[in-house]
């Protein structure tokens, strides 16, 4: 069975981003950038799959910038075997992220795509279902158990009040949490031998998808800033500030 | 203009994020409709028609919606998006919890429009405000769509009243099973406890807990204070707690009146989930900790020995 990963080029967890001067968007100038967390564990996954014989290929594909090579030579060090650029240099909305995907989902016929649940720079969390919708397949979102069983695949996700677990016939969507796996980091050997396998950039145009949005960004501006407060010395001192100045309790 | 709110509620009753969200329809403004998709949802509806605002109930009562899959919900909100007085919604509204965030998409692609998640602020009818990057940065948008579909996220919005409405209910929808899906179970996590997102205080653990056995000093706190209790996600991925309590970027949006974090270093993932609480107390023994930063009150000092006299002096 083939497994289709889509990943993406977000900026590092660990970087605190900040709002430009003129309000355009966040200053992304020298900022460190990786793969989105939530796409690691999908690949992960996939591999998993892979090592317990049910899947047979891993097809990473991100819809990105030229740039974004480098997330899927990590994709293919970690264990894809090979790999898509849809090469988009500006920043598209997610459906049509969704329409370029399914147009490679088309192409490459498998049985089941796993992606990240949410990428943590525009937050959204909504690539994945799209996908699904427009290929008319089901989906299991925010997973913290998979597992593939004849045309079927059972997936446990992480709901608000606790877990369910549904029962998807394949081909398939599933969107990844946290808990699903802890990634491996990709060994020296495999980060060589990555830099030969295939990779293949392709445009929206040769996709015959229009990636045309109907939300555009006026403005971005920072939070309204939370200052410190005071360092208080007891316990007591906490409860008379939180009865008697706070008042919330 | 009217504007379709997908009802949040567990067949049984009406989750509270629904008055948020119909709080969020009221000031885009226009006539309010409020989808119940259940199965034995009569109470639910019969609440949903008491809301404030709210000017029309569609019920669509069938198996197939039972349990929310979204293979089966999607096509029955497309429809009537689609159908409704022939003009169709002018925007389509649901809860940004794991039930929205998991169907709404799935109707904006079938619609063929973006979805403009998690708005905290209504600018005007098709202008909206959301946090990107883990709430560092609050992005204003404008939405051309002929269907504006967008998840709400509750703490930006103070609920509409639960009583005081009276409205029309009617019943909606073939039932649709599109037969790629199946529930097979659920594990839901029975507390006695407030539910996380709706609590006025909440107490939170993370890492410096150490164990989930620990968890019972925050339990006995929450308990004398009515409060809810949380997590950090460094908790829940060591085991200590399970995912549904998982505050942060995420997992849950908070924002209560009081917000107790214990032995939590402030991660920006976990600050995210947190940082509109109207007043934040951070115990930790490492006053280097970023959730200082954020603090009202910090207390530097050893969790084992703070919270339980905590708990004893309230």
């Amino acid at each position: 069975m083939k497994v289709l990963v889509p990943i993406k080029r977000v900026v590092d967890y660990n970087v605190k981003v900040r709002v430009k001067a003129d309000n355009s968007g966040v200053d992304l100038a020298n900022v460190k950038m990786s793969m989105n967390p939530f796409c690691e564990i999908a690949v992960e996954e996939a591999v998993r799959l892979k090592e317990k014989g049910v899947a047979t290929e891993i097809v990473a594909v991100t819809v990105g910038p030229a740039a974004a090579q480098e997330q899927l030579r990590t994709a293919l060090a970690l264990g894809a075997d090979r790999a898509i650029l849809v090469e988009a240099n500006e920043e598209l909305n997610s459906l049509a992220v969704a329409k370029l995907l399914k147009a490679v989902v088309y192409k490459e016929q498998p049985q089941l795509v796993i992606l990240g649940k949410q990428a943590i720079d525009s937050d959204n969390n909504q690539t994945g279902q799209m996908l699904a919708a427009l290929c008319g397949y089901a989906q299991g979102t925010f997973a913290s158990k998979v597992e593939v069983s004849g045309d079927k695949v059972r997936v446990a996700r992480e709901i608000d009040g606790g877990s369910q677990t549904v029962e998807l016939s394949l081909p398939a969507i599933v969107t990844t949490d946290l808990r699903l796996n802890e990634p491996r980091y990709a060994s020296l050997p495999n980060i060589m031998k990555a830099k030969k396998k295939p990779l293949e950039t392709v445009t929206p145009d040769a996709l015959g998808v229009s990636t045309a949005s109907t939300v555009k960004t006026l403005k971005v501006e920072a939070p309204a800033a939370r200052s410190a407060g005071i360092k208080v010395k007891s316990v007591a001192e906490l409860v008379e500030k939180l009865k008697n100045e706070a008042k919330v309790i | 203009m009217t504007i379709l709110v997908i009802a949040e509620h567990t067949n049984a009753a009406l989750v509270p994020a629904t008055l948020n969200t119909v709080a969020a329809a009221a000031k885009i403004g226009g006539d309010i409709h409020v989808l119940v998709a259940g199965q034995n949802a009569g109470d639910v509806a019969e609440a949903a028609a008491k809301i404030a605002g709210v000017s029309k109930v569609l019920v669509a009562d069938n198996a197939a919606y039972a349990h929310q899959l979204p293979e089966n919900v999607a096509p029955l909100v497309a429809t009537l998006a689609q159908e409704a007085g022939g003009k169709g919604y002018s925007h389509i509204l649901a809860a940004a919890t794991s039930n929205g965030k998991n169907i709404l998409p799935r109707i904006a692609a079938q619609l063929d429009v973006d979805q403009i998640s998690e708005i905290i602020a209504v600018e005007s009818a098709d202008t909206f405000k959301r946090p990107i990057y883990a709430g560092n940065a609050i992005a204003t948008v404008q939405s051309s769509a002929a269907v504006k579909v967008i998840t709400v996220r509750s703490t930006g919005f103070d609920p509409v009243a639960a009583e005081g409405g009276s409205a029309a209910v009617e019943a909606v929808g073939g039932a649709v099973d599109a037969g790629k899906s199946a529930f097979v179970g659920e594990e839901l996590a029975k507390s006695d406890r407030p539910e996380l997102t709706a609590a006025k205080i909440v107490v939170s653990g993370g890492r410096g807990m150490q164990n989930g056995d620990n968890f019972k000093h925050l339990y006995a706190l929450a308990d004398k204070l009515g409060a809810a209790v949380g997590a950090s996600r460094a908790a829940v991925d060591a085991g200590f707690v399970p995912n549904d309590m998982q505050v942060g970027q995420t997992g849950k949006i908070v924002a209560p009146q009081l917000y107790i974090a214990v032995g939590i270093s402030g991660a920006i993932q976990h600050l995210a989930g947190m940082k509109d609480s109207k007043v934040i107390v951070a115990i930790n023994k490492d006053e280097e900790a970023p959730i200082f930063q954020v603090a009202d009150y910090g207390l530097v000092a050893d969790l084992f020995e703070a919270v339980p006299e905590l708990t004893s002096t309230l």
